[in-house]
């Protein structure tokens, strides 16, 4: 590959990641899911994934699992953040721009707390 | 839409769905015929003669949710608005192949957009498909597949931050690497 970036390096990594996996005890991983249909990557659902991505790498925030998936089925809510905490029920946030991604992932996923206000009810 | 980078988000979404554990992005920008060729390859389930038949009417989704299904006719017409041309080959269990083509200079085409941003989201989102993209421009290409980045990680997932700040500068460097020589000349 003509890149800068060498499998060298990604080896030194996942070192790395394994010595700090060690030293942290399983409790499961949160997954963060946001929904990547026609109606949602036109609402912003890329930007919105983007956004986690780029915190989850920024802030070396460990033990979070980021998906993304079809159509979530509830076009007029996309983008569609689902976080899913283990042992608990999944949260499904609506009309997530970047701004409110970061502020679930550090509220809900980090700290623990639902951000109630960006819930879709019902 | 407004960039190509989110229809070839979308499309490769249709490949997902379709059950596609292989996929390749490719994109070829060549200045000197003035052409933008974008390609997307799926070893998915296919669609039988009837359904491709239909695949660009706006009419027309696998989709149980909803009854109309936009993204193919939406790239369609995106390409066909720029003296360009569309077209989708598909064998069922085989795969599908969309392909647009652009007239590169057209004043009508949308910019490609946040390739790398696309890319991530796909790779990362979705790991358990091999990725492929290659890009190229006039006589410069990129190529990257997520293959070899998995077999070195072993199990470490893709979205360990340091995995993911990796792989986010692999594909920025890679397109960069690849637009730079068109800049400078």
């Amino acid at each position: 590959m003509s890149t800068v970036k060498s499998l060298d390096d990604l080896k030194k990594i996942r070192e790395e990641a394994l010595k700090k996996q060690q030293l942290r005890e399983t409790s499961g991983k949160t997954e963060v899911i946001v929904g990547m249909g026609t109606v949602g990557i036109a609402a912003g659902a890329r930007e919105t994934l983007k956004a986690i991505m780029d915190m989850i790498a920024n802030e070396d925030l460990n033990d979070i699992i980021v998906r993304q998936t079809g159509n979530i089925g509830l076009d007029s809510y996309e983008p569609i953040v689902v976080v899913a905490v283990p042992g608990e029920d999944k949260v499904n946030y609506g009309k997530v721009n970047p701004e409110m991604a970061r502020r679930i992932i550090k509220d809900h996923v980090i700290d623990g707390k639902i951000v109630s206000e960006y819930q879709i009810q019902g | 839409m407004r960039e190509l980078a989110l229809h070839i988000l979308d499309i490769a979404e249709n490949s997902i769905s379709a059950g596609a554990n292989k996929i390749k992005i490719s994109i070829i920008e060549n200045h000197r015929d003035d052409l933008l060729e974008i390609e997307i390859k799926d070893n998915g389930k296919g669609m039988d003669a009837d359904t491709l038949a239909n695949i660009t009417d706006p009419f027309i989704t696998s989709r149980t949710t909803r009854k109309v299904g936009l993204g193919i006719p939406f790239f369609k017409a995106a390409a066909e608005t720029c003296d360009g041309t569309f077209n989708i080959h598909s064998k069922q269990g085989l795969g599908t192949k969309v392909q647009a083509v652009f007239k590169h200079s057209h004043i009508d085409r949308m910019p490609l957009g946040d390739i790398s941003g696309t890319l991530q989201a796909l790779i990362i989102g979705t790991p358990e498909v091999n990725w492929v993209f290659e890009y190229n421009v006039d006589e410069d290409s990129f190529v990257f597949d997520d293959e070899p980045i998995k077999e070195t990680l072993d199990g470490v997932p893709l979205s360990e931050p340091a995995v993911m700040k990796f792989v986010r500068e692999m594909i920025d460097e890679g397109i960069k690497g690849v637009r730079q020589k068109v800049l400078s000349e």
